[in-house]
């Protein structure tokens, strides 16, 4: 699904902040990226991504080279994976509903065809009575989970999650963690960003993939 | 998916719920904020940049169009006139001259202004009082044409030479070539006017998408994470600049038709004064026909399509950019 191959990263001209990043992510599994705050997680989300170019090496996303796509391939392919960002990147002027049916909106889809399935995620996730609410009057754990509901919109082959659950309480953490184990059992490939140790313990069958001094690390 | 069947009882009363929510739900905000200062300055840009164009277009066509009936009234209207010589009988000569002109095919109507009417002619120079008796007056003979005929002005030329002496034909050519000019001139001045004001009000849009752009990079960005592709994001600019133009188009072009209509009410209301006749002789009834409003429409419509247009193709480039 994912594969990397001795990937590096610099920008500009400065020193390599990914080195030799060789790993695959593989279909319904299940892994953390940890490692301390800067060492480069989310960026490898967003090499991940596509959004940004590696310096050198390969990188194989769903079995194509990005170096050989054009724009509108890696449109498609990024419409195969759910995002679900650190600073939760929800669209201020856009009501919860929008932000989350917006992965739909995009791809041309008719409001009507989707409208349940929205209002169904967003009840799961516990914002069925908050989804006429702009960005700026939630909280910070309710952003977390329109983010997160917006990420699980489209069915996902590969979830991405950078820190989901930086802003809520643990109660909503572990509620959150069920959600993505149960994406990973229908099928999703999961990759959850996080220094949360607490986490990480609750799902010990789980890959970690641990990022330190510009180095993976992988234990499997 | 697995996890909407977490909850069986909620998932029940979906449709149900979704019902509910049916009318209430916002679901089709623009994904480009619609309310900005800087919006609200290009629709003031976009509406004066219209305005100017809709009058430049405007008064371009009246003036065309007066020029237009004024070279039509000359070219049907031509005037033979009779020199006095020592020894001639100026009144013989007219009466000759009428003669021929009422016998030449082509022409309507003949009229030979009067010796009182001549002299009246050169009032607004001499002044009133004087006796012009002894001084050399010619004689003018108005010829109107007929519509629709050939008229061979060089055999009616050369038949007053040979018959009347001191009798010749002005066919208002030298007026005819200058109202000409003019009018082309106004045209061409009014159409460079026209390509500063839409070249101008293109740079402002292309200005404002940079800067809509800068403004909503973020939402640019969750565009394209959530697989929008560049096409429907330079559509989401597009039709949010095409509001703004069309908003601008409407007031500018709006503004230019009460302003049109107002100066031709005016113009009917002054019509009989003195001034109000100087006015209409020179410049027409300030009056624009339909065909003149559907101009300014037309004007507006094409500025807000253009703005729309400006603002596509830059954030298409700039999306190209990107990658």
């Amino acid at each position: 699904m994912v594969r990397f191959e001795n990937v590096g990263l610099r920008y500009g001209t400065g020193a390599e902040i990914l080195k030799d990043i060789s790993f695959s992510i593989e279909r319904q599994t299940f892994q953390f990226l940890t490692g301390p705050s800067g060492a480069g997680k989310t960026t490898l989300l967003r090499l991940i991504l596509l959004s940004l170019k590696p310096t050198r090496g390969q990188i194989k996303l769903f079995g194509n080279d990005a170096a050989q796509l054009d724009k509108d391939t890696i449109t498609g392919l990024r419409r195969r994976i759910g995002v679900v960002f650190q600073d939760f990147r929800l669209l201020d002027h856009l009501t919860t509903y929008e932000n989350v049916a917006l992965p739909l909106r995009v791809q041309g889809r008719e409001e009507a065809t989707y409208r349940a399935e929205v209002i169904e995620l967003l009840r799961w996730v516990g914002l069925g009575d908050r989804m006429h609410i702009l960005p700026a009057v939630l909280s910070g754990g309710e952003k977390q989970r329109a983010a997160i509901a917006r990420a699980l919109i489209v069915r996902p082959e590969l979830l991405l999650a950078d820190e989901p659950t930086g802003n809520v309480d643990p109660t909503l953490a572990r509620r959150l963690l069920r959600l993505f184990t149960e994406l990973h059992k229908s099928g999703t490939s999961v990759v959850i960003a996080t220094h949360d140790l607490t986490l990480m313990d609750q799902f010990e069958g789980a890959r970690r993939l641990v990022l330190g001094d510009s180095r993976l690390h992988i234990y499997d | 998916m697995s996890i909407h069947k977490l909850d069986l009882e909620q998932a029940e009363d979906d449709a149900e719920h979704a019902a509910r929510h049916r009318h209430h739900l916002k679901r089709d905000m623009p994904l480009v904020p619609a309310v900005s200062i800087a919006g609200r300055a290009l629709v003031t840009v976009i509406a004066i940049m219209t305005f100017l164009a809709s009058l430049t277009a405007g008064a371009a066509m009246l003036i065309a169009e007066t020029s237009q009936d004024w070279r039509q009234s000359i070219s049907r209207e031509m005037t033979i006139q009779v020199r006095p010589i020592v020894g001639r009988d100026l009144e013989a000569d007219t009466a000759k001259a009428v003669e021929i002109a009422q016998g030449f095919p082509g022409i309507a109507t003949v009229r030979a202004y009067t010796k009182t009417e001549s002299e009246a002619l050169l009032q607004p120079w001499l002044g009133a009082g004087l006796d012009l008796s002894e001084l050399p007056v010619p004689r003018l003979i108005v010829l109107k044409l007929a519509p629709g005929t050939e008229f061979d002005a060089a055999g009616l030329q050369r038949m007053l030479s040979e018959k009347v002496a001191g009798a010749t034909l002005d066919d208002h050519r030298l007026w005819l070539s200058r109202l000409a000019v003019m009018a082309k001139t106004v045209v061409v001045m009014a159409a460079l006017i026209f390509s500063l004001v839409l070249v101008a009000m293109m740079l402002a849009v292309s200005f404002a998408t940079r800067g809509a752009m800068a403004g909503n990079r973020e939402i640019i960005e969750v565009l394209h994470f959530v697989g929008a592709a560049d096409g429907f994001i330079s559509r989401q600019f597009q039709s949010h600049f095409l509001r703004l133009g069309f908003r601008g188009g409407a007031i500018g072009g709006g503004t230019a038709i009460v302003v049109f209509f107002v100066l031709g009410t005016l113009s009917s209301w002054w019509r009989g004064t003195p001034a109000g006749d100087q006015i209409e002789a020179m410049f027409g009834t300030f009056g624009l026909q339909f065909k003149g409003y559907f101009l300014i429409v037309l004007v507006a419509a094409g500025i807000a399509v253009t703005t729309g247009l400006v603002s596509r193709i830059i954030v298409f480039r700039h999306l190209r950019g990107l990658s």
